[in-house]
């Protein structure tokens, strides 16, 4: 502690302090460290998974297509968000990369499906009749033929899941189920919330994080504009 | 008769990053007179799509226009006001019918619905009754089934889409109609249903004239009455329908020519003509004839200034040396 | 011509049926036709035909729902499907397509070698596809580290050809491998068909909604229309003299130089 409950911004704090006293512009700094691996990893993993599933039934088809695809929706009409709870409440130490894999595991169908799509589509392409008549197996030509054609799309999904993934931890910071002994972009304005920060015009304690998260989330969009132009060696001249 | 269009000297370039220009339409002169249907032939990229949409004098970017004029019907529509451009000549001056025309049904209103819709814009004094009525009596008009207007697109074949797009677009009498490609996404029978709707709307005086589009040229020995070729943002030659398709004078119409393969007798066992190469880099300034490089009868002063477009026997051809009466026939004729 | 030891692939009675859900159609409707060794046919239809079905069907991209197609007297069925791919390739439209836009020519070509038997190291492989590439016209130099769209169409489907060349199948499916190119590159395009025949005695079935086309390259042709073949035989005798009225109908409505073709003129 290094102030008082609620200081404004000064010279000394220049985004005041919280409520417990802490200094905002620190908390802020290692909270970003927090909330982007949280994003990064559960991103990671909700993309990989829904990559994967989404890639394996657009092109195989058929019954694969049948059985993912229902794996898939189920995933999809339970809300991702009651089994985050449930699973954070029946946890005893919730650790950063324990919330990160959660998070990931029940956030890829989206990724699924829209991947599925996508590959269905490319799957008529010429090139891949061409890649199936030089003998090439189901593994090559996903992800020699299908895969390029899909990264900077799979970039904009991944993205997204970080943005997700993100918001997701301060959801459940929020609701007091973030990660324990660890400061997050969530969990400030999980105290914010619950010290009344709002009521009692505290802006410092709130906004800056919020700023936060939307910038991150804000520039990541941002940079999957310039991806792809690196994906894409048509655009790279 | 009178003249309809005069395009004199036209030069419109697509705008690219990095501020390089693409020289798509580079001097093009050419006129259209009344009763006429002057067909407009070359490969893909010559600046043939390109010359047909800005025939109506307004460029949408990164096209821009770069000098010339466009005297429609005695209107200068380069420099006429844009918003009565769109007013008053689009659809009743000019009107057109591009590649994929069809497409621009729309396919959640039905064909009557939609055009209410379209004609709502050009004559809003016209109620929606009114308008439906007088696309009704159209259609009767060139005996096409009325049913059309009250049924939805997907319902209706390509053909039948295509010639309704061509009774929408030629509604308000149209003094020019330009047809990009109009046949080019539809089988053999259809296309031929579509191209007769459009010339019996000339010769009904539905129409005025019309510049037809193609990379087909048996398709204009049978519907235009003057062809100009063009290659590289250029005409090479220009003339009446005979004179192209069966005495060209330039090499380059004398190679298109030969290339054309037909169902007919004499075609089979003929030795295709045999160039190589790719048109030039409309970026670059061009020096000499554009053609030269693949010119099988290139010489050195071709490669020095561009030539200027020359009156030969009745037609215009841009060559320094063009092919003889005589050996042209010999090509032609095998 | 007719002696069966003669005839490479022999198609009987192939049908194919799509079905979605309720809704069946019938793409292609008791086919049946040979083609000879060393022979240039053409399957003409216009869109919907079934003529691109059915090239799909003998390529082994797609099951029949009945019928058989038999190549060098072994049922494609009970045949490995890599060792049918070595005797029966294909060509597409769209050469823009037909490469893997990531990769350079010289790893698209290199990649054709995965359905060769015998394994080649890259120096082998490139000597190879150096030849090739001389064979359909193209200078080497010019192209094995350009990426497709820096290339022409025409020399795209050229690339596409000296694949062929590498593979040496017995017989080619080239489904309108002309359609997407500039018509005065036609003819260097379907000259290397000619050699492709002539040199290495390969069969080719051009698959073409263009008449004209298919009666400048073939020696036989099959008119196909609504999944049926509804007129087939010498190339001069089906387009000169059709007998089938959807033939006659359809050579009328191809616009030639020569013969008059709207007939709306005072109706």
């Amino acid at each position: 502690m290094v102030g008082l409950l609620y200081e404004p911004p000064s010279r000394e704090h220049i985004l005041g302090t919280d409520n417990f006293g802490r200094d905002v512009m620190v908390e802020l700094i290692y909270g970003m460290r927090t909330s982007i691996y949280v994003g990064l990893l559960s991103g990671i993993i909700a993309t990989a998974i829904g990559t994967i599933i989404g890639t394996t039934a657009g092109y195989i088809g058929k019954t694969v297509d049948n059985i993912l695809n229902s794996i898939t929706n189920l995933f999809l009409v339970v809300p991702s968000f009651v089994i985050l709870i449930l699973l954070s409440v029946s946890l005893k130490s919730r650790s950063l990369t324990l919330l990160a894999l959660i998070i990931g595991i029940t956030s890829w169908p989206w990724t699924a499906r829209a991947v599925r799509a996508q590959t269905s589509s490319l799957k008529t392409r010429e090139h891949v009749k061409m890649a199936k008549l030089n003998g090439e197996n189901y593994i090559e030509i996903m992800v020699k033929e299908i895969l390029p054609y899909m990264l900077s799309y799979i970039f904009m999904v991944f993205v997204l899941q970080v943005a997700g993934g993100i918001l997701a931890e301060a959801g459940l910071s929020m609701l007091g189920l973030g990660p324990s002994n660890t400061v997050s972009l969530g969990t400030m304005l999980s105290w914010a919330l619950l010290y009344e920060a709002v009521r009692t015009g505290a802006w410092w304690a709130f906004i800056p994080p919020a700023l936060t998260i939307a910038i991150i989330t804000f520039s990541l969009l941002y940079m999957n504009t310039g991806m792809d132009e690196v994906f894409n060696p048509r655009l790279r001249s | 008769m009178k003249e309809l269009l005069r395009v004199s000297d036209l030069k419109a370039y697509y705008q690219l990053r990095l501020g390089e220009k693409l020289r798509a339409v580079d001097g093009v002169t050419l006129t259209l007179h009344e009763g006429e249907v002057l067909g407009i032939a070359g490969e893909s990229g010559c600046g043939k799509s390109t010359l047909a949409s800005c025939l109506s004098g307004l460029f949408f970017p990164p096209l821009r226009y770069n000098g010339g004029e466009i005297i429609l019907d005695g209107i200068d529509v380069i420099r006429a006001d844009k918003q009565t451009l769109r007013k008053s000549i689009l659809g009743k001056k000019i009107s057109f019918i591009p590649q994929s025309a069809m497409n621009a049904l729309n396919p959640t209103l039905k064909i009557g619905d939609f055009i209410a819709d379209v004609m709502q814009e050009h004559e809003p004094n016209l109620s929606r009754e009114e308008t439906i009525k007088r696309a009704e009596e159209r259609f009767e008009l060139l005996s096409l089934p009325k049913d059309v207007l009250k049924a939805y697109p997907f319902e209706l074949s390509g053909g039948m889409k295509q010639r309704t797009i061509v009774v929408i677009s030629t509604l308000m009498n149209p003094e020019v109609v330009v047809a990009d490609e109009p046949t080019s996404a539809l089988d053999v029978s259809s296309q031929k249903q579509v191209i007769s709707l459009m010339k019996r709307l000339l010769e009904m005086k539905i129409t005025k004239s019309m510049i037809f589009i193609t990379h087909e040229l048996p398709l204009l020995r049978h519907v235009a009455d003057r062809i100009a070729i063009m290659y590289a943002g250029v005409i090479l030659e220009i003339g009446t329908m005979s004179q192209i398709i069966f005495a060209p004078r330039h090499p380059y119409t004398e190679i298109l020519m030969s290339s054309v393969i037909v169902p007919e007798k004499g075609i089979r066992g003929r030795r295709l003509p045999l160039i190589s190469g790719r048109p030039p880099d409309l970026r670059k300034r061009i020096k000499g004839c554009r053609f030269a490089d693949r010119c099988p009868y290139v010489t050195e002063e071709c490669k020095a200034s561009e030539p200027d477009m020359k009156e030969v026997d009745g037609r215009e051809v841009r060559c320094i040396h063009p092919l003889k009466k005589k050996e042209v026939e010999q090509n032609v004729i095998i | 011509m007719s002696s069966s030891n003669n005839v490479i692939l022999k198609v009987k009675e192939l049908t194919k049926v799509f079905s979605s859900g309720r809704r069946k159609v019938i793409a292609v409707d008791h086919v049946s036709f040979d083609i000879h060794k060393g022979e240039i046919v053409s399957l003409v239809g216009q869109s919907g035909s079934g003529k691109t079905t059915t090239a799909h069907m003998i390529l082994n991209l797609l099951k029949p729902t009945s019928g058989n197609i038999v190549f060098e007297d072994k049922d494609i069925k009970y045949v490995n499907k890599r060792a049918y791919w070595q005797n029966v390739q294909g060509i597409f439209q769209d050469p823009f397509s037909s490469f893997n836009q990531f990769f350079v020519v010289k790893k698209v070509l290199r990649d054709t070698f995965k359905i060769l038997d015998k394994s080649f190291n890259n120096k082998e492989k490139d000597r190879i596809i150096v030849k090739a590439l001389e064979d359909v016209n193209i200078d080497p130099d010019d192209v094995l580290e350009k990426y497709p769209f820096e290339l022409s169409g025409g020399q795209m489907q050229r690339i596409m050809i000296a694949r062929i060349f590498i593979i040496k199948p017995k017989l080619v499916i080239a489904d309108e491998p002309t359609s997407m190119i500039d018509s005065i590159l036609r003819a260097n395009i379907l000259e290397l068909f000619e050699k492709l025949r002539n040199i290495q005695g390969t069969s080719i079935m051009f698959i073409t909604h263009d008449i004209g086309l298919a009666y400048y390259v073939s020696d036989r042709i099959f008119i196909m229309h609504n999944g049926k073949i509804v007129e087939e035989g010498d190339a001069e005798q089906v387009i000169m003299n059709p007998n089938h009225p959807y033939t006659k109908g359809l050579i009328e409505d191809v616009p030639t130089l020569h013969k008059e073709w709207l007939l709306t003129k005072g109706s």
